[in-house]
């Protein structure tokens, strides 16, 4: 166990197909990150009908790739337009764009950049001594153990994910509910059809996603009137030297995002509020809290380290429990199962090769990452100089040609525009789509558990309570339920205002 | 924001009716070897009727006036999504090549207002480039219409 795996991993991370698949997909995914209307998830989900035919070695290496060159992409348009194109770069934006303004984009993007790679490296490093412990504990896991994951997955949430917990509760079902549309494989009834043969297959998760965060994305940046009002990189090697220079100076600043994004990461909904979290870290510990805001490149490094530090450590319960910690996660969740790879602890016994060759090319992805990012940021940063009546058409013709090669099937390009309205109409009014999407994926796999759990009890949801490590799970999963009502209440107590709610992941 | 909410939260209620409707044909209670086929669905539904009921009534005691959508905001998404709509009904007929050809120098020269040579040269390109790289490549079939047939695919 431990380092001859990981040696083994790399001897596939290495192989000269795999280093082209990650070449390729850290290019696309940075090209996706960098465009409105196409984030990390929805580029996963887009591609992930192409890679049916790839060995699912190098499908999982492209994939990760786009998800670690989305993560970067993210960072640019924060900085160079004031854009988040993720919503976990919108601290970014706060002293980046500032700062580009007085003429330091090459600094920031280089301070970005570096502190992206720092926050991956330092998660990859937990993740590699990690997840074989995990997945060795998940191993004795039953049905009921694993339905009890997952409800604390979408009680964290709730619980978590601030907003209007009522409307995170009311995606959470309609992606369930998504989810059981078409035949029931245990009793091999029709569910939800109502006779039309087309709703038979059920919903995909690649057409929703596809749909929500594609389609629904450019709805609402339309809405919001685009505008890339860029300014010039300014990047060179000499200004990337000089920033290396001065970036140790912040190194505790690296370590405390470093954990508050692992820890925050392989929850749920992670990558956002650790990036706020880790901003506001920042500049309360900072002996400048005053020039936070007006380009202060600690308020970079922050944001950022935490940012990439979360989206990394999502794959480490996606791989090790089965549960996905980001939308983007979520998709590639799915994917496993299309490879026909059953995820969960099981695969660290079953596929040794996929599982380390994955967490190896994490590594290797993140390192060419970093290094073409700031070999070819003009080039990305041009791409927004496209004009946007051809980049609409652009991006909602790749969306449909996406939602078609799901089953090579006209209706799901049509579901594909109803999600696309829903999207705009569920952001407009905060309902969030991430735990939409991660009920839709999970929704087969938490039924059977339960369903599984209720036979071995003989209808008891006692089962829950009566074994151990269920229980503590559980225990956990109802206190986030109870934290929205809770929390307040406490507040009162204490005599504390409440704050402002949390921004949310999409 | 205060009427989109509501509508919202019927039309939820809606769905979940349908969902509970459909839970109580399939029986939700214990078969013979544990839960029918529309015990999940029903608790589903009950809990998202619930839920949605909550959001009515906190949306009938809002007091924002903030419209959902002004008019100045709905144009460009209503420019953005009924030529979308067009597109993915003319695949259905003609394929996407031509579609998507036909879709991208509509909105260039409409929208963008770019020269003819810029619409004609791209609206040509795009969906050559498309075919290669998914028909040639990814060995993907997409929709194809009388063109194609007419060039022998």
């Amino acid at each position: 166990m431990g380092l001859e795996n990981l040696f083994l991993g790399f001897q596939h991370a290495l192989a000269h197909e795999n280093l082209f698949f990650a070449v390729v997909g850290i290019t696309l995914g940075t090209i996706i990150g960098v465009l409105p209307g196409l984030g990390g998830a929805n580029g996963v989900a887009i591609l992930l009908p192409l890679t049916l035919r790839m060995p699912p070695t190098s499908a999982i290496i492209l994939l990760t790739s786009i998800y670690w060159g989305a993560l970067f992409g993210g960072a640019i348009t924060s900085i160079l337009f004031n854009i988040p194109g993720e919503p976990w770069s919108v601290a970014t934006t706060f002293d980046g764009y500032p700062m580009a303004r007085q003429g330091k984009g090459g600094q920031a993007l280089t301070g970005a950049f570096t502190s992206s790679f720092v926050g991956a490296f330092f998660s990859i490093v937990l993740i590699t001594f990690f997840a074989p412990l995990l997945a060795d504990v998940a191993l004795h896991f039953g049905p009921p153990e694993i339905f009890a994951i997952q409800f604390l997955t979408f009680s964290a949430f709730v619980g978590l994910g601030g907003g209007n917990p009522v409307k995170t509760l009311i995606s959470i079902m309609i992606g369930f509910i998504l989810a059981t549309v078409g035949l029931d494989i245990v009793t091999g009834q029709l569910r939800m059809t109502f006779g039309f043969t087309d709703l038979m297959q059920g919903f995909d998760f690649i057409i929703a996603v596809i749909g929500l965060f594609g389609i629904g994305e450019i709805l609402l940046s339309v809405e919001e009137g685009l505008s890339f009002k860029g300014v010039t990189t300014g990047m060179n090697l000499r200004v990337v030297l000089d920033t290396w220079k001065i970036l140790p100076r912040y190194w505790r600043t690296f370590l405390r995002s470093c954990f508050i994004g692992f820890w925050m990461g392989f929850k749920p909904g992670g990558a956002t509020p650790a990036s706020f979290m880790s901003y506001s870290f920042a500049k309360r510990f900072s002996k400048h809290p005053e020039r936070f805001g007006k380009g202060e490149l600690e308020g970079v490094i922050a944001p950022e380290t935490a940012a990439h530090a979360a989206g990394v450590a999502a794959i480490l319960p996606m791989i090790t429990l089965g549960i996905p910690g980001s939308p983007t996660a979520a998709v590639m969740l799915g994917g496993l199962m299309m490879w026909g790879l059953q995820p969960g602890p099981l695969l660290f016994k079953e596929k040794p090769d996929f599982v380390w060759g994955l967490i190896a090319s994490m590594y290797t992805g993140n390192i060419i990452g970093v290094l073409m990012v700031l070999a070819f940021v003009p080039v990305f940063a041009a791409i927004l100089k496209i004009p946007f009546a051809i980049l609409t058409p652009l991006i909602v013709t790749v969306c449909a040609i996406g939602a078609y090669s799901v089953h090579n099937g006209m209706i799901d390009i049509w579901y594909m525009m109803i999600f696309g309205v829903v999207g705009y109409v569920f952001k407009k009014l905060d309902y969030p789509l991430a735990p939409l999407v991660l009920a839709l994926v999970l929704g087969d796999h938490a039924e059977n558990a339960l369903r599984q759990s209720l036979i071995m009890s003989q209808g008891s949801l006692g089962i829950f309570m009566t074994r151990p490590i269920a229980a503590v799970i559980t225990i956990v999963a109802l206190f986030f339920f109870a934290m929205p009502v809770l929390g307040p209440a406490w507040r009162r107590v204490r005599g504390v205002p409440a704050g402002a709610p949390a921004p949310r992941e999409t | 924001m205060k009427r989109a909410d509501l509508i919202t939260a019927l039309v939820l209620i809606g769905l979940g009716g349908v969902v509970l409707f459909d839970a109580i044909r399939l029986g939700f209670g214990w078969g013979s070897d544990g839960p029918q086929s529309g015990f999940f669905p029903f608790w589903l539904g009950v809990i998202l009727v619930t839920s949605c009921a909550v959001i009515g009534l906190q949306a009938l005691r809002q007091t924002t006036t903030a419209p959902f959508v002004t008019r100045e905001q709905l144009a460009p998404v209503a420019k953005v999504l009924w030529p979308a709509a067009v597109m993915v009904l003319l695949t259905q007929f003609i394929g996407l090549y031509v579609a998507s050809a036909l879709y991208l120098g509509f909105y260039m020269r409409w929208v963008g207002r770019h020269p003819w040579r810029a619409v004609v040269g791209l609206a040509v390109a795009v969906p050559v480039v498309i075919f290669i790289i998914f028909e040639q490549w990814f060995l993907l079939s997409l929709p194809k219409g009388p063109l194609e047939t007419w060039l022998g695919y």
